[in-house]
């Protein structure tokens, strides 16, 4: 772990001495307590550990999806914790692409629209040219014969690589993923973290990913076991 | 095409069902809130214009004398001025017509002036007796503060101005003592008798004026009514009869005499017309408000429908004001549809109307409904709509913008 004068030197998204509380009154529990982390370009990190341990509150945190009650999240070396809404919004739009466990994609659109939808956002292609990136990032995760289909027509296994393909729409520095194949079999938990695992290395893209599975998670880059909302050394 | 627009036809077709159900209530409320407004106001409109096109907008009469200055009432507060009023003396009818005239035509805004001599004289025509109100006119100067040439429904003005001893009757009262153009009947007033051919019929449309006036010659009356001077009341046109009593004000103070216009005279009509077009715009309006309260409850449906989606919208970017707009654009995409079609509706609805034979007989007559087309009925529907809807889309909204995605993402709450 780098300490906080090393902030930027080597790491795209770092927190430091990150303390998260959830709940309230007498259900309130100390769910982080002053973590630590750096996410590399290239590399695939896994987190794990038991259920309650922290690691989804630390991910939601690093992805501007939460706040702290203390410590200091770092984009590129620009302090996020305290940002407003907007900068946070602007952040996750920029820098950050998310993948979850539900990979809950918009069902009106087809698998095209819902990658196009973060592209759309950030307004910065052209329509021809937003539909020919989601078309290679679905060609990228095997679904470039999908492209016009309906999120509702589409199995869990090719909604989760939808799913990954959007989160990479805006060719995020960082890759947050959740559970990715939490809700997957075998066959398609492979084939989504040969994926991730794939994109991180071609494109540099740094993957924070929060894993149960200790067989995806060995084979990371790094593995980080969490406990009781600390890191394990 | 905005992405938040995109987005918006998506929900939108996603709840397309309870969505098309409130579309329709908001399309059918503006369709009635402007067939209402055009009828009420329609029939409001015809009855002014037969009240000036019979009447006049002004109604010079009385003479009174000054009790203090008149610029002193103007001093006065309301209460101190209607006593100073009371206290006035008024001298019944006109004494010198032909100065006043020429006093009341120095107003810019007069474009007739007519005297007219009333009274009462019962009509024989051998079938049938009946009373009746004389009026007697200089028919060219009456044609200046009326529209009795196109009152005309049987004979002819020219057969009026050619006969001395002619006179121009109600179609009502006509009917009633069975007489027709070329009759002959008698005019007695004050134990003096005369007899009158009838030159035409005329019908104002107003029912009880319809029912008893006579109109002669002004010598034939002054005649019969044995006054040889003066006159009852000046009749005034003016170019514009909505400054009426504005006109009626500066003119009593020049003339001495009291002027009324034809909103004081007609104020009970006028009264009973304006609260039919409220409570008729009140009760139509509720058909919008209920639409509007399915849409806020649609919205609030979706936006609990749709929370997880939204979250993933702000995982990705989507700042809060994106979700409300996108929200808000449903409301829009609702009033620009629904208040473009009620208006399309309204406007077929009220032509249907105006074709609908109806026959009136009583404050005005008619033979089919009354409408008026006016811009202000349609703006009114569509000001009502967008507000009312508006404020059912921006509840849900700003609920939807409060949406905190890691709470919902994670489904905890901290």
């Amino acid at each position: 772990m780098s300490n906080e004068t090393d902030i930027g030197k080597d790491s795209i998204l770092s927190c430091r001495k990150l303390v998260r509380f959830l709940g309230k009154d007498e259900n309130r529990t100390h769910v982080l307590r002053g973590v630590d982390f750096d996410a590399h370009a290239g590399k695939t990190h896994a987190i794990v550990g038991p259920s309650g341990c922290g690691k989804s509150s630390l991910l939601y945190l690093l992805g501007m999806l939460d706040r702290p009650d203390s410590g200091e999240i770092y984009i590129r070396g620009t302090p996020m914790a305290r940002a407003n809404d907007n900068e946070r919004t602007s952040a996750r739009n920029e820098h950050l692409g998310f993948v979850f466990q539900f990979h809950v994609l918009l069902p009106e659109l087809t698998a095209a629209e819902n990658v196009m939808m973060p592209m759309r956002k950030r307004d910065q292609l052209g329509e021809s040219a937003m539909r020919k990136r989601a078309i290679e990032l679905l060609d990228a995760v095997g679904l470039g014969d999908k492209v016009n289909r309906l999120a509702t027509h589409l199995s869990g296994g090719e909604q989760q690589r939808v799913a990954i393909a959007r989160a990479l729409a805006n060719e995020p520095p960082v890759l947050l993923a959740d559970e990715p194949t939490g809700n997957l079999d075998a066959r398609n938990s492979n084939i989504a973290f040969d994926l991730l695992s794939k994109l991180s290395h071609e494109r540099s893209i740094a993957v924070v990913m929060v894993t149960h599975n200790p067989e995806l998670a060995s084979r990371c880059d790094r593995v980080l076991r969490m406990l009781d909302g600390e890191f394990l050394k | 095409m905005s992405t938040n627009f995109q987005i918006a036809l998506r929900f939108l077709l996603f709840k397309k069902r309870a969505m098309l159900m409130t579309l329709s209530g908001i399309i059918f409320g503006v369709a009635f809130f402007i067939l209402t407004q055009a009828q009420t106001s329609g029939f409001e409109q015809f009855f002014i214009r037969t009240i000036l096109g019979t009447d006049g907008a002004l109604r010079v009469t009385d003479r009174f004398q000054k009790p203090v200055d008149y610029k002193t009432i103007k001093m006065l507060d309301e209460e101190e001025a209607l006593q100073v009023e009371t206290q006035r003396k008024y001298i019944e009818g006109i004494d010198y017509p032909n100065t006043l005239k020429q006093a009341v035509r120095e107003f810019p805004e007069v474009k007739g002036v007519a005297e007219v001599l009333r009274g009462q004289a019962e009509i024989d025509s051998r079938s049938r007796t009946q009373d009746g109100q004389i009026f007697g006119v200089n028919l060219n100067e009456f044609l200046s503060v009326s529209t009795l040439g196109s009152q005309i429904i049987a004979g002819s003005l020219e057969n009026f101005e050619k006969s001395p001893q002619g006179l121009l009757i109600g179609s009502t009262l006509a009917l009633r003592i069975n007489v027709k153009p070329g009759d002959i009947v008698t005019l007695s007033c004050k134990g003096k008798s005369q007899r009158f051919s009838i030159s035409g019929l005329f019908e104002t449309g107003v029912g009880d004026i319809d029912k008893v006036r006579i109109i002669v010659h002004l010598n034939a009356a002054r005649s019969l009514l044995q006054r040889p001077f003066g006159a009852n009341y000046l009749q005034v046109s003016i170019d514009d009869p909505d400054r009426a009593p504005a006109i009626a004000e500066r003119m009593k103070a020049v003339v001495q005499h009291d002027v009324s216009p034809w909103q004081r005279r007609e104020k009970v009509w006028l009264d009973v017309f304006r609260a039919l077009r409220f409570s008729s715009a009140i009760t139509v309006s509720t058909i919008i408000l209920v639409s509007a309260l399915g849409m806020f409850n649609t919205l609030a449906m979706l936006v609990i429908e749709k929370t997880k989606e939204i979250a993933i919208l702000r995982s990705f970017g989507f700042s809060k004001a994106d979700v409300t707009s996108i929200f808000l654009w449903l409301g829009g995409v609702v009033i620009v549809s629904g208040t473009t079609l009620g208006c399309l509706t309204g406007a077929l609805l009220t032509w249907g109307a105006s074709n609908i034979p109806l026959r009136i007989r009583g404050i005005f007559s008619t033979d089919h409904f009354v409408v008026n087309w006016d811009s202000s009925h349609y703006i009114a529907a569509v000001i009502t709509a967008s507000v009312v809807v508006f404020i059912a889309s921006y509840f849900p909204a700003r609920r939807a913008a409060r949406i905190e995605p890691g709470e919902i993402i994670r489904g905890t709450s901290s």
